[in-house]
C-alpha cells in the first residue's frame, strides 16, 4: 500500500513538472470568417499566455447541437463552447454549460460593461456565458426597386411599409412574381412579431418574471392581425415564396424578386455577396406612436463541465473566455466577421452608428430585447403554427392567437416545472 | 457463356408487349431522371443561375468543381468515405451471407428466435444509439478513427435478412449432397451456397455501399478533426447560418455519385450473370 | 436423418468416443459461425439499445449522477402528447402509402426491365439514379418542383388549364396547388418523394429475385399451355415470395423510421405545416437534439421499437411461405 502511495506521489510530482502547458478546446460552428477571426484571437492569446494552448474545433452548423449532445456526456469535447443564447435553458438543464466562476467573473462589473441585451445570458443572477458579438434586426430594402417605383426612401412607419410593399408586389395572372415583403415566420418573422410588433402595439410578450404568456390581449392580437394581414389582406407576401431555409434572403439578394426583408445583422455578409443591385438598410418601421423596439440576439461563449475538471483548466478556460470577450477581440471580430460588438463602450462609437449599413443596427441596440427563451424550437413552432392556421386554414386570428397563447403557456409551464 | 435468357424475353421481332414495355419505361424514366439531371446540370451553374431555375446552364462553368476539388477538403472527405464504405462492404458481404446462410440452411435450436433478435436490431433508429456509441468510442479510443466510423455498420441486420431470403431459395438437396461428398460445413457455405446467391450478394454490395456513402449523423459525431470527415459531413459545411452554397452542394453531389454509380455498374452485371447457375438443377 | 455422414470420414477415430450426431454437429457449426456476429450484435447494437431504453426512465443530464430516476413518467407523458400522436398517425399513413406503392411499382418496373432487350443497362441506371442522389440535393430539387409560384408541377397545371380553357372546356382546368404548403397535401407530396427515391432499391431487389428463377419452370409451364399472365401468377409470384417478403418487411421498417426526406424537404418548418409531415423519427430527433430531452426521446424510441417489432412479427407470420422444390 505504501508503495502505491509513493508511486502515486511520484507520478503526481512528475505530472506537475510536465503539466506546464494546459490545453483547452474551443468549439464553434464552421464558418470561414468566424474560424479565421478565432484563429487570430487564439494566436494573440497564446502569445500572451505561453502556458496555455487552445485548440479550435468546428462543426457544420447543421450538426452543431448533435455534436454537443453526443460528445459532452462522454466527458469529451470543449471547455469553452459557443452556443446560441436561445439554447441556454435547454443546455443548462441538461448540464452542458455551468455558471461562470465568480473568482474570474464579476457579475456586477459585467452588468455595466456589456449592453443590456447580454442579461439574457444570465440565469438566477449568474452569467452562463458572454457574447463576443450581438445581432439585431433591421429592414433591408432594394433601392433599385424603390427608385423604379418612385418611392423616395425606406418606410418609416408600418403604414408606409404596407403601401410601399403593395406598390412593389407584382403578379402575373394568379402567380406572384415579385413580393413586396419576404414573409418568413420561421426566419426572423416570429422574432419580429414577438419582440417588435407586440411591444409597438403596446403589449408585451411575457410577464416580468417570464413565467406567463402576456400577449393574449388586445395589443397582442392587433400585432398578430397586422402580421398575418400582410399575407391575407394586404397580399404583399406569400408563405414560402422562395423555397428553402433562407428563401426570403435568397429571394432578396440572389434572385432579386423580393423588395424588402426584415433580417439580422448576421445576414449582411450574405446579402453583400449576393446582391447585384443597390440596397440599403433602415431601422425597423414604427407605428404612429413612434415606439421603437427590436429583437436582439447573440451567440455566447460558455464553459462546459469539462472546464471545471481541475483548477488549471478552469483558469485557462476563464482567461480565454475573458480574452475573446474583451474590447480588442470584439474590434477584431467586427472587422473580420462583420458582427456588432457586445460592449457598451464600443457601441457608443460614433463611426459605427453613422455607417450606412451598420448604423441602423447599432442604433437599434439601445432598444433591443433578447427574449429569454426556455425552449426556442418549441416557442418558434407555436408562432409558426399560429400563423399557418390563419393563412393555410383560414382560422380566425383571435382563435388562433388564443390557441398559441395556450400552447406556449404549456411550454413555459413545463420548463419552469422542471 | 450462356446466353442471357430471362422471363418474357422475345427472340426475334419485338411483340406488342415489348413495345408497351419500352414506352412505359421511357415515360417513367423521365420522371425518375429529371430531378437527377437537374441536379447534375446545376453543378455547372453559378449560384445565381441556380436560383433562376433554368434547366440547361446559360453559362457552363467548371468553377464549382474547381472550388470543391481544390479549395475544400473534398478529396480527403472522398478518400475517407471510400475507405469506410470499402471496409464495410467487405465485412458486410462476408458476414451477412454467413449469418444468412446459417439461419436458413443449418438447423439448430433457437434459429427462429435468433433471426427475430437480429432483425430487431433494425428497429431501433440509429439516431438514439449515437450517444451510447460515442461514450463507448471514447472509452476504447475509437474516436476520430476509421474503425470508429465503420463499426456500427459492419454486420447490418438488413444484409442478414436479404441473404437469408436468397439462401432460402436454394434447394436443400444441394447441401445434403455436399455433405455426403465430404464437404465441410464451411465449404458448403463458401463453395456451394455462396456462388449461387451472387445476385443477392451483388444487390447487398450496392445497397451497403450507398448506405455507407450517404450516412450523416454518426460520421458527423465520431469525426473530431476535419481530416476524418466523410463526404456528407463535409457537404454540410456548405450550409451556414445565413446562406447555403447550393452550387457547391450540387457539384459535390455530382462528384460523390461517381463511385456509387461505378459500384452499381460493376455489381449489377453480377445480378444478371448470377442467373446462369441457378438454372442448373441437381 | 442420414447416418452416412460419419462414414464419409474414413479416418474417424475407432475408439468409442461420444459420437456427435449429425444434428448436433450441425448445431455446433451454426453456433461457431454465429459467434462473432452475435458478439457484434450484443455488444454494439443490443447493449447500446438497452442503455438507450434505460435513459427513458431518467431525466437526462450530462452528469450520470444527476440523472434522476423518473420511472414511467415519460411514458405517461406520451399518452397526452398531441404532437406525438400526430407523428404516429402520420407515420402509419406514410407506411400505408409507401409500402404498397414501392412493392407494386418496383415489381412492375423489374418485370418491364426484363421484358426489354436493348437499353437495359441504361434503363437500370436511370431507375437507380434517384437512390444514389444525396438527400440535400433531392430535397432542394423537389422543394423547387413543388414550389407554388415557380415549380414545374404548377407550371404544368397552369399550362394545362390554359390549354383546356382555350379549347372551351374551362371546367377541366386544375388550379395551382399548394403541395408542401398545405397540411392536407404535404404528406402525400413527401410520400411521393420517398417512393421516387427508394424505387431503385426495390427494382434492384426484384431484378435479382427474378434472375433467381430457373428458366426450366417457365418452359415447363409454357409446355403445359400457360400464357404469360398465368406464368406470372403461378410461377413468378410464388417463387418471388422470399424476395417480396423481404421487400415488404424492409420497406415497412424503413418507412416507419422515415427521417431523411421529411427532415430535408420542408426547409422552413421541419415536420411540415402544422406538423402534417412529421414522422416519429423526426419528432424523436427534434426532442433529442433541439431540446436535449434525451430521456423523453428514448421513451419515444421504445415506442417506435415496439411498434415496428409488432408489425414485423405479424408480417413475418402472414407473408412467409416456404416454397419447396
Amino acid at each position: 500500500m505504501k508503495r502505491a502511495i509513493l508511486g502515486l506521489a511520484l507520478l503526481a510530482m512528475l505530472g506537475a513538472a510536465f503539466a506546464q502547458k494546459t490545453t483547452i478546446t474551443y468549439w464553434q460552428y464552421a464558418y470561414d470568417t468566424r474560424v479565421n477571426a478565432m484563429d487570430q484571437l487564439i494566436a494573440q492569446f497564446e502569445q500572451a499566455n505561453p502556458d496555455i494552448t487552445v485548440k479550435q474545433e468546428t462543426f457544420p452548423y447543421d450538426g452543431y447541437q448533435q455534436q454537443v449532445a453526443a460528445s459532452l456526456p462522454a466527458g469529451q469535447g470543449a471547455d469553452v463552447v459557443q452556443l446560441y443564447y436561445g439554447w441556454l435553458d435547454t443546455w443548462m438543464n441538461a448540464g452542458y454549460v455551468k455558471p461562470l466562476p465568480s473568482q474570474y467573473f464579476d457579475t456586477a462589473a459585467l452588468d455595466k460593461e456589456f449592453i443590456p441585451m447580454a442579461q439574457a445570458a444570465k440565469r438566477g443572477g449568474e452569467y452562463y456565458g458572454l457574447p463576443t458579438a450581438v445581432r439585431s434586426l433591421a429592414l433591408f430594402y432594394n433601392k433599385d426597386m424603390f427608385q423604379a417605383a418612385g418611392i423616395q426612401g425606406p418606410p418609416r412607419t408600418w403604414d408606409e411599409f404596407v403601401a410601399d410593399a403593395k406598390a412593389l408586389t407584382k403578379r402575373s395572372g394568379s402567380r406572384l412574381t415579385q413580393e413586396g415583403y419576404g414573409f418568413a415566420p420561421n426566419g426572423q418573422g416570429h422574432n419580429l412579431l414577438r419582440e417588435v410588433l407586440i411591444r409597438q402595439y403596446g403589449g408585451q410578450p411575457y410577464s416580468a418574471d417570464g413565467t406567463k404568456v402576456a400577449y393574449n390581449d388586445e395589443a397582442g392580437l392587433k400585432a398578430f392581425e397586422f402580421y398575418t394581414g400582410l399575407v391575407t389582406t394586404d397580399k404583399v407576401a406569400e408563405l414560402n415564396f422562395v423555397p428553402g431555409d433562407n428563401g426570403y434572403r435568397d429571394g432578396f439578394g440572389q434572385i432579386g424578386n423580393i423588395a424588402m426583408i426584415v433580417d439580422g445583422s448576421f445576414a449582411i455578409g450574405s446579402v453583400k455577396a449576393a446582391a447585384q443591385f443597390d440596397w440599403g438598410v433602415a431601422e425597423l418601421p414604427t407605428l404612429a406612436n413612434g415606439v421603437r423596439s427590436d429583437f436582439g440576439s447573440f451567440w455566447m461563449n460558455g464553459l462546459t463541465p469539462n472546464a471545471f475538471k481541475d483548477p488549471a483548466r478552469l483558469e485557462a478556460a476563464s482567461k480565454f473566455l475573458q480574452f475573446v470577450t474583451s474590447e480588442s477581440a470584439m474590434k477584431l471580430w467586427l472587422n473580420v466577421v462583420g458582427e456588432l460588438p457586445a460592449r457598451a463602450s464600443l457601441v457608443a462609437d460614433p463611426t459605427l452608428s453613422s455607417d450606412p449599413v451598420y448604423g441602423p443596427f447599432i442604433k437599434s441596440l439601445a432598444y433591443s430585447h433578447a427574449t429569454q427563451f426556455v425552449d426556442e424550437t418549441a416557442q418558434r413552432q407555436v408562432f409558426m403554427d399560429a400563423v399557418n392556421r390563419v393563412i393555410l386554414q383560414n382560422q380566425d386570428p383571435a382563435a388562433s392567437w388564443a390557441q398559441a397563447a395556450k400552447e406556449e403557456q404549456a411550454v413555459l409551464d413545463k420548463a419552469h416545472g422542471m | 457463356m450462356v446466353d442471357l435468357e430471362t422471363y418474357g424475353e422475345s427472340r426475334r421481332r419485338p411483340d406488342a408487349g415489348t413495345v408497351v414495355a419500352y414506352v412505359l419505361l421511357a415515360v417513367g424514366s423521365v420522371a425518375m431522371f429529371f430531378p437527377f439531371v437537374w441536379m447534375l446540370l446545376s453543378a455547372f451553374k453559378p449560384l445565381r443561375e441556380i436560383f433562376q431555375l433554368t434547366v440547361l446552364p446559360h453559362v457552363w462553368t467548371w468553377d464549382n468543381f474547381r472550388q470543391v476539388l481544390f479549395h475544400t477538403a473534398f478529396p480527403r472527405w472522398f478518400l475517407n468515405s471510400l475507405v469506410v464504405a470499402g471496409i464495410s462492404t467487405v465485412s458486410v458481404l462476408f458476414f451477412c451471407s454467413l449469418v444468412g446462410y446459417t439461419l436458413t440452411r443449418l438447423r439448430f435450436p433457437g434459429r427462429g428466435v435468433l433471426f427475430v433478435i437480429i432483425l430487431s436490431t433494425l428497429m431501433v433508429p440509429t439516431e438514439m444509439l449515437v450517444i451510447p456509441w460515442y461514450v463507448m468510442s471514447t472509452q476504447y479510443g475509437w474516436v476520430n478513427t476509421y474503425w470508429g466510423l465503420a463499426f456500427p455498420g459492419l454486420i447490418p441486420a438488413f444484409g442478414v435478412f436479404l441473404m437469408r431470403q436468397f439462401f432460402q431459395t436454394l434447394p436443400r438437396d444441394l447441401f445434403d449432397a455436399g455433405r455426403v461428398d465430404g464437404v465441410s460445413e464451411f465449404g458448403l457455405f463458401w463453395r456451394i451456397g455462396l456462388p449461387l446467391v451472387r445476385p443477392g450478394l451483388a444487390a447487398l454490395g450496392i445497397f451497403n455501399f450507398v448506405g455507407n456513402w450517404n450516412a450523416f449523423l454518426w460520421p458527423l459525431i465520431i469525426a473530431k478533426s476535419p481530416s476524418m470527415r466523410t463526404v456528407p459531413v463535409g457537404m454540410a459545411l456548405f450550409s451556414g447560418e445565413a446562406s447555403t452554397q447550393w452550387n457547391l452542394i450540387m457539384a459535390a453531389s455530382a462528384l460523390a455519385i461517381v463511385p456509387v454509380l461505378l459500384v452499381f455498374f460493376v455489381f449489377q452485371r453480377q445480378i444478371i450473370e448470377g442467373v446462369v447457375l441457378t438454372g442448373v438443377k441437381g | 436423418m442420414r447416418q452416412t455422414a460419419s462414414d464419409a470420414k474414413p479416418d474417424a477415430p475407432r475408439r468409442r468416443r461420444r459420437r456427435l450426431s449429425l444434428s448436433t454437429r450441425e448445431a455446433l457449426w451454426a453456433y461457431a459461425f454465429l459467434l462473432l456476429p452475435l458478439a457484434f450484435y450484443g455488444f454494439l447494437r443490443i447493449y447500446p439499445a438497452i442503455q438507450s431504453f434505460n435513459l427513458s426512465l431518467h431525466r437526462w443530464h450530462v452528469d450520470p449522477a444527476q440523472r434522476t430516476y423518473l420511472g414511467l413518467s415519460y411514458y405517461r407523458e406520451m399518452l397526452t402528447d398531441p404532437k406525438l400522436h400526430q407523428a404516429l398517425r402520420n407515420t402509419l399513413l406514410y407506411a400505408a402509402i409507401v409500402v404498397p406503392a414501392q412493392l407494386v411499382l418496383g415489381l412492375t418496373i423489374a418485370v418491364l426491365l426484363n421484358a426489354v432487350r436493348r437499353l437495359r443497362p441504361l434503363f437500370r441506371a436511370i431507375y437507380f439514379s434517384p437512390y444514389v442522389t444525396p438527400a440535400a440535393a433531392v430535397a432542394w430539387v423537389w422543394g423547387w418542383m413543388y414550389s407554388v409560384n415557380f415549380g414545374v408541377f404548377n407550371s404544368a397545371l397552369l399550362a394545362w388549364s390554359d390549354f383546356v380553357s382555350g379549347l372551351g372546356l374551362p371546367w377541366l382546368s386544375i388550379p395551382a396547388q399548394p403541395f408542401l404548403n398545405d397540411p392536407r397535401q404535404a404528406l402525400p407530396a413527401v410520400a411521393a418523394v420517398v417512393v421516387w427515391q427508394q424505387l431503385g432499391f426495390q427494382v434492384v431487389i426484384f431484378l435479382a429475385g427474378l434472375q433467381g428463377i430457373p428458366r426450366t419452370f417457365y418452359d415447363a409451364a409454357a409446355i403445359d399451355g400457360a400464357g404469360a399472365a398465368q406464368r406470372f401468377r403461378y410461377v413468378t409470384l410464388p417463387l418471388l415470395n422470399p424476395v417480396m417478403v423481404f421487400s415488404v418487411i424492409i420497406s415497412t421498417i424503413a418507412t416507419l423510421q422515415l427521417f431523411d426526406q421529411v427532415v430535408n424537404i420542408n426547409f422552413t418548418d421541419q415536420g411540415g405545416p402544422l406538423g402534417s409531415t412529421l414522422s416519429i423519427a423526426v419528432y424523436m430527433y427534434q426532442v433529442a437534439f433541439s431540446r436535449f430531452q434525451i430521456g423523453y426521446a428514448s421513451a419515444v424510441t421504445v415506442l417506435l421499437f415496439v411498434l415496428i417489432l409488432i408489425v414485423t412479427l405479424v408480417q413475418l407470420r402472414v407473408l412467409q411461405r416456404r416454397v419447396e422444390y
